[in-house]
């Protein structure tokens, strides 16, 4: 054999040998010593590192569940009961089962309601318009239309409906782990429990100017007119700052406040079609695609 | 909603200025009809039939790209593509066989231009790399440049001949002085007026600094890039032809000749891969001043500046971070 | 004295066409509306609060709102009548704010104002006196800023005024309501700066007009000759002249340390707009608040290009009716210049203390053109009149690198408008910067409050 061959298959050997030996003495050294429950916490966990849960990543919050005393504080929105009580098992604790939440836009001005009074021609991100104009109605708290919602879904649980300017959150797609509500410069979105068989009844309206302002702008605002808070036998329902508000843990789901709403403000999703016809022809859709 | 009767609101400002990305690349273009009337005179129809190659190609290629690969919108019309078109043929002998055009444009658009992200994105100046990548490929075919002025209606098979800068690499090798080599060499008139061989872009002196005054009078490049790079050669040339006359050639010669002032007033001024401020503009011009003479006169190649060139647009991202501008204000509030 | 050398700011700015067309137009005093509405927050600080109510009689120049705190001002009648309502009225921002609404009844003033047109030179107050009268007198910035004139001439401690700049130089496109201030009223204006003077104890000022005024600096600067210490300084025409950091480098070459926290008085100037100045020579020598301008109503497409005295509170429609009508093709209405104005998002909107001008743009010149892709072509970075590199600051913002883009000294961005106008590209520059700014201010704020 060729002696520079030779050498050189010795030498570039002796190199790599050498430096395994240190890489492989400097690992030991300093090796950094975790708990292994972590590893396998984190193997249950979802893995979309999306920080619902209030963590900088499912690793770290796979630390902060080993450190807790408890885990009712703690809940992974992904993974949802059945990823908690996988956590608990690991670590011996109790898991509190929690009601699964769901992110609901709460406004009703599609195209259709609210009249657009300009056109906006600027950058198309909600934060810039809602900063320096009012949006392309007279609406101050109305949906802008500019989707930073949908850009900011790390599911993409979140679309734009084109005939109405409204967004659409999908029910399976959703997992409520907030990031929509953070992104809505205007507070539109609010995480609500999912309710039984995905039903719900909310407010679809944030306008908190007076009644007859509200009307003026908007056929579908909520006017702050008081019948829902009436009608409702259980006192879920309070009118603040010319607007009405469901609270969803003492809402019954009875949907009275839905009948006397005479805007068509309260939406009720997931319910089956009534079968007494309704015969006000001049109120707006009540129930929500 | 009669959309048309409605108010339009924005933010501010409400006026715009006459600039667009067409505009400069159109005005590029024009910048460049004086050598592309040049090289049609000295090379006849060999240069139409590579300017024209090239910048279909490069069309075809950004078009095929955007369409099919990328399916996004097609901006062949704001005319970078066509620009590079032009670029890269500047940059090639006027009998280089059209395959190899189309080659070095499919390089120039595809690799250098559309795998980073299209116009804008691209750190390396897309005529330049298809240009290296064809002289590295073809060696041969890339440095055998037709004779000037003969046989301009032949496309191919033109007589051939060595470029200036070529003789005197060869001359030097081979140990002779430079002023023995002097006669060998075209006159400075001819050097300045183009009646030599060469890429075909390259040649005439005169057309391209009619082009730079054109350029500079459309407000497209600024002066700094081509007078600190020529500046730098001609001093770092002239402290060389100082030391030894008889080994480096004089520094008015390494500007008119090779692709010196080519590079400096149209490749080193490409503006998405030259950097932002004026210092920066100049350490840039530098660089590529001392590069270009390095290679020439120390290194294997005769001509340096597209080599030069690539790797100062490697240090752009660096010259951008520590030459920010004069921030206003800064020096009172810090005494 | 007249200064051969004509001044300007080195660094940046662009040349947007300057488009005068009104100014050939006198001041026209616009007839008083049926009904006036007037907000209680036009000016920078805490909203003005009412006085009145509903069913109250109010005469012209009563006092209708008072300044809250010191950064703040007071709110005057503009007519006299009857307040119809206090109610939430759509303002130039789009949103809806607290408005006094006034049935106007006649022209009845208060007492004590000197109604006489009789120019009065003998300044009669001391230094503390004329600053309680500005304050009185519910005096903002004229020029659009809008900020309370008391604040300005109350130097805070440990800080000295030297000079005392006036901003001559309407560097916006359109606008001509302060050219024809200085052409009509130049004696007034030069009292003013003497007021002024004295309010701050300072013995030097300049005024900057920028050179395609060339009457307005002829007329001036005859004038200025009979007064001590007041110098008129012709201005290169270049945007933006007028803006605060640009004039003081222009006038005196100081540079104003960079926002949010440099202010002029750091390099002992204290500047005031030419409007401004004229207001504050009425408050003082004639005890008349602030209740009316000079608005300049203009566009390409606008019959008469005009530059009305029109009451505060008074509905833009009524200068838009005296000027020709609404041309047929309007688009946009900007509420200030082209370069750093306010598309307004409807015509029924009164005008405030700090609208310096409408102007009407065609649909034609109201779209805004393809966004493409950004090719470093650093025009931006040459065009910033502050050394920015907006390019850069666009990118950080739409990533969302608010630390990195308060390094690169995002908060020090004045809005002016010239990198947006010059990119070749149509890139929304200014928009991500004022999104940038709002947002790096966020944090701050957010980090100082959690210590």
């Amino acid at each position: 054999m060729n002696s520079t061959i030779l050498y050189s298959i010795l030498l570039l050997t002796s190199i790599g040998i050498l430096s395994a030996v240190v890489l492989y003495f400097i690992a030991k050294k300093f090796k950094v010593v975790e708990d292994p429950r972590i590893d396998e916490i984190e193997k249950v966990l979802p893995g979309a590192n999306c920080g619902a849960c209030g963590y900088p990543g499912c690793r770290n919050f796979a630390e902060i569940c080993i450190k807790a005393d408890d885990l009712s504080s703690f809940y992974c929105a992904v993974g949802g009961n059945e990823c908690m009580a996988a956590v608990a098992k690991i670590l011996g604790k109790e898991a509190v089962a929690k009601d699964p939440l769901m992110a609901v836009v709460r406004c009703g001005g599609a195209y259709a309601h609210r009249k657009k009074s300009t056109v906006y021609d600027g950058v198309r991100m909600c934060a810039v318009s809602h900063n320096f104009y009012i949006g392309e109605t007279d609406c101050a708290y109305g949906c802008l239309g500019l989707g930073d919602c949908v850009t900011a879904c790390p599911f993409g649980a979140i679309s734009m409906d084109p005939s109405t300017g409204l967004p659409v959150i999908s029910e399976e797609k959703c997992v409520a782990c907030g990031a929509c509500v953070t992104a809505c410069p205007r507070l539109i979105i609010e995480l609500r429990k999912k309710g039984p068989k995905g039903r719900r009844v909310f407010v679809s309206c944030m306008n908190k100017d007076k009644g007859a302002a509200a009307r003026k702008i908007c056929a579908a605002a909520c006017i702050a007119c008081g019948q829902c808070v009436k009608a409702c036998p259980f006192d879920a329902i309070k009118v603040e700052n010319f607007l009405a508000y469901i609270d969803f843990n003492k809402c019954k789901l009875c949907r009275k406040c839905v009948d006397v709403c005479p805007t068509g403000a309260i939406l009720e999703v997931n319910f089956p079609a009534r079968t007494e016809p309704k015969d006000d022809t001049a109120q707006p859709a009540k129930t929500e695609a | 909603m009669d959309k048309s009767k409605l108010l339009t609101i924005s933010l501010s400002p409400h006026a715009f200025g006459e600039f667009s990305v067409r505009k400069i690349m159109l005005g590029v273009v024009a910048a460049l009809l004086p050598a592309f009337g040049a090289a049609i005179y000295v090379f006849g129809l060999g240069a139409i039939q590579v300017i024209l190659v090239a910048v279909a190609a490069a069309v075809f290629a950004e078009y095929a790209i955007q369409k099919f690969i990328l399916k996004g919108p097609v901006t062949i019309t704001d005319g970078s593509a066509i620009v590079t078109g032009v670029l890269l043929a500047f940059n090639l002998p006027s009998n280089l066989p059209w395959e190899m055009v189309i080659i070095g444009s499919f390089v120039a658009i595809g690799v250098a231009k559309m795998s980073f992200g299209g116009l804008g994105n691209n750190p390396f100046n897309p005529a330049l790399v298809g240009r290296v990548f064809l002289l590295i490929s073809f060696p041969a075919a890339m440095t055998n440049w037709p004779k000037p002025l003969v046989n301009r209606l032949a496309v191919t098979d033109a007589l051939t001949g060595a470029t200036p800068l070529a003789i005197l690499k060869e001359g030097i090798k081979n140990g002779e002085k430079v002023l023995d080599l002097m006669p060998q060499l075209p006159s400075y008139a001819d050097l300045f007026l183009g009646n030599i061989g060469g890429c075909i872009g390259e040649i005439s002196a005169l057309a391209l600094i009619l082009g730079f005054i054109y350029l500079l009078y459309k407000k497209i490049i600024t002066w700094h890039i081509p007078v600190s790079m020529v500046g730098t050669i001609s001093v770092f040339a002239g402290i060389l032809w100082m030391v030894n006359p008889a080994r480096y050639a004089d520094p008015l010669f390494h500007i008119l000749s090779g692709g010196v002032l080519l590079g400096a007033i149209f490749m080193a001024t490409d503006l998405v891969t030259s950097p932002m401020t004026p210092k920066g503009m100049i350490i840039f011009g530098v660089g590529i001043g001392i590069l270009t003479v390095v290679i020439r006169v120390f290194g294997v190649y005769p001509e340096g500046v597209s080599f030069a060139i690539l790797i100062m647009n490697a240090f752009v991202p660096l010259i951008n971070k520590f030459c920010k501008p004069v921030r206003f204000g800064e020096s009172t509030a810090h005494g | 004295m007249k200064n051969p050398i004509i001044k300007t700011f080195p660094q940046g700015g662009v040349h947007p066409h300057d488009n005068k067309l009104s100014a050939g137009s006198p001041i026209a005093r616009l007839s008083l509306p049926k009904t006036v509405f007037i907000p209680v927050a036009q000016h920078i600080g805490s909203p003005a609060v009412a006085v009145v109510k509903a069913g109250d009689k109010v005469k012209t120049g009563q006092v209708i709102a008072q300044g809250a705190g010191f950064v703040s001002a007071n709110i005057h009648a503009s007519v006299s009548g009857t307040v119809q309502k206090i109610d939430e009225v759509m303002d130039s921002t789009g949103y809806k704010r607290p408005t006094i609404i006034i049935q106007v009844e006649g022209d009845d003033w208060i007492e004590g104002i000197d109604l006489n047109s009789e120019i009065r030179r003998e300044i009669k107050l001391n230094p503390e006196e004329i600053i309680k009268r500005v304050q009185d007198a519910g005096i903002v910035g004229l020029g659009g800023a809008t900020f309370p004139a008391q604040v300005k001439l109350s130097i805070p401690k440990g800080k000295t005024a030297e000079y005392l700049l006036v901003n001559g130089a309407e560097c916006e496109p359109y606008l001509t309501s302060d050219h024809r201030l200085m052409l009509e009223r130049g004696e007034e204006i030069l009292i003013g700066v003497q007021i002024l003077m004295r309010a701050l104890k300072v013995t030097q000022a300049r005024v900057g007009i920028e050179n395609n005024k060339p009457d307005a600096i002829q007329v001036l600067t005859g004038l200025a000759a009979k007064y001590n210490g007041i110098e008129i300084f012709p201005l290169k025409m270049l945007y933006p002249q007028g803006g605060e950091r640009q004039l003081v480098k222009a006038l005196v070459n100081r540079e104003v340390p960079p926002a949010p926290a440099g202010l002029p008085i750091d390099v002992g100037c204290v500047v005031f707009n030419v409007g401004t100045v004229f207001a504050v020579y009425e408050a003082v020598q004639k005890n008349k608040p602030l209740i009316e301008r000079v608005v300049s109503l203009t566009g390409p497409a606008v019959k008469k290009p005009s530059n009305f005295l029109v009451r505060i509170g008074t509905p833009i429609l009524e200068m838009i009716q005296a000027a020709g009508g609404l041309p047929e093709d309007t688009g946009k209405v900007i509420s200030g210049g082209p370069m750093m104005g306010r598309a307004l998002n409807s015509l029924d909107i009164p005008v405030t203390k700090g609208m310096s001008g409408i102007v009407l743009l065609p649909r034609g010149e109201s779209q805004r053109k393809e966004v493409l892709n950004c090719i470093r072509c650093a025009k931006c970075v040459s065009a910033c009149p502050l050394g920015l590199e907006p390019y850069l600051l666009m990118t950080l913002a739409e990533k969302k690198f608010w630390d990195r883009a308060e390094n690169e000294k995002i908060l020090s961005c004045c809005e002016c408008g010239c990198c947006s106008y010059i990119c070749p590209a149509n890139r929304p520059l200014l928009d991500y910067l004022r999104l940038g700014k709002l947002t790096v201010m966020k944090i701050i704020k957010s980090r100082k409050s959690h210590g």
